[in-house]
């Protein structure tokens, strides 16, 4: 047998999770981890390709087949360092990147079998590394005199933090929030990334030298003109979306219709599930609708059911197959009994003489022809209203644009939605000195694509600041 | 950072005065504009309009009622006490232009937030008749501010133990009937805003109103504090605080204001009980 049939031929590890009806009623988190041994065999599996088309799917480029080499050995301290070469966020990335579509969607082994757990094996290098106090720090430059601002402490600003820091150049990041992490500590809850390990990894920014001035709204704290004026030579904005979407429905502004936003920031960032014990409180729903079909409405409805609902339903408008949350996280919501109701589209609200909701009216759906995303137009079923008992909606139907920067900065290009105008390949903006990346620019997307733009966006401001705009 | 260095009482230890150190704040500040605003680390966010602000001295004012468990906490912070957060500015500046005779109505904290404007309308040329509000003489805050800050200041108590025995919309019917008023600035309870507006709209005299509804981020992005203005739906932290008082839905408003009423209950007893 040949080395790749002989690999294929080991099964991929299976990482142990909470059993699902013990995690639907905890916050702590849903997969608990590789042991030492698991990660060595899954990491042995690696056919160790020359050209490795892992690391081409990988937006930030780690060395993929070096990190999980190294795991192979059992150096896991080296595995830790070789990945923050390309990568200041690890721990957070093994958790929450979409893996599938990105270097275990190009893995070789893939193609027949299963391919290599690369996410899992990431998670574990960079998890024995921070249980080891941390391991080993990057090298920095000597530094260069120049001053960058970063707007934003999410996942596109803490990677352009980290490399530029590490370029030798002097770093302020300006969070809106009093914790950095952006939508790594409000967005994505507990069970799912605990927040804990953002707390580390920004540690280890701080560590390397980069400094985070927290409850700093720019735009109103103050602007972008005024941090050129403060002596800044470079600004990296990467605010986030920012403004929720409703859907325009009779009723939204009822008690007990949120956005993901909302729900989301109570219970992640302000921690209202420990409520009394924290101040924020959280609305607790028995029946609970999330309406949206995305890793957010996801992350809702799980939430929901933590918080003690006695049934959660995804109203979602297209069919399973649409549906635009990673497989993994619609496995666990699903495992956790969450309830999907497809081709579903809500039409108006109930609420009482309070003021709170007490249902919602539905239309059914059918698919038509393909529209421009590719995916079916869903078209309403006439006559097929029908009505679900509800207390609790949370809408989860994407962002748009926050103008609160963008309005006060005159000179920055934006789009007809409000988005940064930025290069795709540098992110320059319009503007003279300013950066922008992730989802100001792009829309709602992902915390790798994000980490992808601040790279690039870090690299361009590198060539800036030592050679010239 | 966002150190109380001066702290009063007023209205019988129930309205608490802070004076807070927050230079970058204290910059860029302007009348109607509003900071969120943290004691602890396990706090929640509260939104409150700046009463004052002295970009020289890098300090704000906030003036707030002891009604729940955060306000609570807040007031227990001395003199030397360090708040966890405060962010802001937020929220749009009140629109100051001279419009000739205006009205500026006040009821309970809302006196604090209307003081800045006052004084703005005022310097920029305006005739300000003030007109205050308050369920009895001891719970009035700011009167000596206010008269300085308006050219005729009128007081109405519900008890009748200081001015008009009644209420504000009495005596704005009033200076309505009497002067061509071009501006009414209304800024309390809902339920004030809401009468207020409900007579000035019959007589057709434009009216401001400054919105508190339920609110976490303070940047838009949150949602929560969404409220219907002439059929739309807009957020008070970004739209606002202020409204077109004809326009804004005041039903929905006080309906939404009582969403968490049980949990800040509970929270409020637990807290009592603790101290």
């Amino acid at each position: 047998m040949a080395v790749k049939e002989k690999k294929q031929a080991v099964p991929r590890v299976k990482m142990p999770e909470q059993a699902p009806e013990v995690r639907r009623r905890n916050f702590k988190e849903v997969p608990l981890g590789l042991t030492d041994e698991m990660a060595m065999t899954e990491a042995s599996r690696c056919l160790q390709c020359k050209k490795p088309a892992c690391v081409e799917g990988c937006p930030v480029s780690v060395d993929i087949p070096g990190f999980v080499h190294l795991i192979a050995e059992g150096d896991f301290a080296g595995a830790a360092e070789r990945l923050w070469q390309k990568n200041a966020l690890p721990a957070v990335c093994g958790r929450v990147c979409p893996q599938e579509a990105q270097c275990e969607g190009n893995c070789i082994l893939g193609k027949k079998g299963s391919s290599v757990a690369i996410g899992y094996l990431e998670r574990f290098a960079a998890d024995r590394a921070r249980e080891q106090g941390g391991g080993a720090l990057p090298e920095v430059a000597a530094k260069t005199g120049k001053r960058v601002a970063v707007i934003g402490s999410g996942p596109s600003g803490l990677t352009v933090a980290g490399d530029l820091v590490v370029k030798g150049h002097d770093v302020n990041i300006f969070e809106a929030f009093h914790k950095p992490g952006g939508v790594l500590v409000y967005g994505i809850p507990e069970f799912r990334l605990p927040k804990e390990i953002v707390a580390s990894e920004v540690k280890t920014l701080e560590k390397l030298g980069a400094k985070i001035e927290l409850n700093s709204v720019v735009g109103t704290t103050i602007t972008i003109e005024e941090l050129f004026e403060e002596g800044f030579d470079a600004v990296y904005v990467g605010v986030g979306a920012g403004l929720p979407r409703f859907m325009d429905l009779p009723g939204e502004n009822l008690i007990g219709v949120f956005s993901a936003n909302e729900y989301l920031t109570r219970a992640n960032l302000m921690k209202a599930y420990l409520f009394p014990e924290y101040d924020t409180p959280i609305a607790r729903g028995k029946n609970v609708v999330v309406l949206g079909a995305g890793n957010v409405a996801m992350d809702s409805a799980r939430t929901a059911m933590r918080l003690g609902a006695e049934s959660v339903k995804i109203v979602y408008r297209r069919s399973r197959e649409e549906m635009p949350a990673r497989a993994e996280e619609l496995h666990h919501a699903e495992e956790e009994g969450i309830e999907f109701v497809l081709l579903t589209n809500p039409t108006q609200f109930f609420g009482n003489d309070e003021g709170r909701l007490v249902g919602m009216e539905c239309l059914k759906m059918s698919l038509g022809e393909p529209d421009a995303s590719g995916r079916r137009r869903p078209l309403p079923i006439e006559g097929s209203e029908y009505r679900i008992d509800c207390d609790l909606v949370v809408v989860s139907v994407g962002a748009k644009a926050n103008p609160l920067l963008t309005n006060s900065t005159p000179g920055l290009g934006l789009n007809r939605w409000g988005n940064i105008v930025a290069d795709p390949v540098t992110g320059k903006t319009t503007k003279k000195g300013v950066w922008a990346g992730g989802d100001i620019v792009t829309g709602m997307a992902t915390v790798i694509l994000a980490m992808g733009a601040g790279r690039e966006a870090a690299d361009s401001i590198h060539d800036y600041l030592t050679r010239g705009w | 950072m966002f150190k109380i260095v001066n702290r009063e009482e007023m209205a019988q230890g129930t309205i608490i005065l802070n004076e807070i150190e927050a230079p970058r704040i204290a910059r860029k500040a302007k009348p109607g504009q509003f900071v969120i605003i943290q004691s602890h680390e396990k706090g929640e966010r509260i939104p409150l309009t700046m009463a004052d602000v002295d970009p020289d001295k890098g300090t704000i004012t906030i003036i707030y009622m002891v009604v729940g468990k955060s306000t609570a906490s807040f007031s227990k912070m001395a003199v030397g006490a360090e708040y966890f957060a405060v962010i802001g500015p937020l929220g749009k500046a009140t629109h100051i232009e001279k419009r000739g005779k205006v009205v500026c109505v006040g009821g309970g904290t809302g006196i604090a937030v209307l003081h800045p404007i006052t004084r703005a309308l005022k310097e920029v040329g305006n005739h300000v008749t003030t007109i205050l509000g308050s369920r009895n003489k001891d719970l009035l805050i700011l009167e000596d501010k206010m008269k300085k800050a308006s050219d005729v200041l009128h007081i109405c108590t519900d008890d009748g133990s200081k001015g008009h025995h009644g209420f504000v919309t009495d005596v704005l019917k009033d200076v309505l009937a009497k002067d061509d008023i071009s501006l009414v600035v209304a800024i309390g309870p809902v339920p004030m805003m809401k009468f207020v507006s409900s007579i000035t709209k019959e007589k057709g005299v434009e009216t401001l109103v400054s919105l508190n509804p339920i609110m976490v981020d303070g940047t838009g992005m949150c949602g929560g504090c969404r409220v219907s203005v002439g059929g739309e739906t807009k957020f008070a932290c970004v739209d606002g605080p202020e409204f077109d008082g004809h326009k804004v839905d005041y039903d929905e408003l006080s309906k939404r204001l009582r969403a968490y009423q049980e949990d800040e209950k509970k929270s409020l007893e637990q807290f009592e009980k603790k101290a």
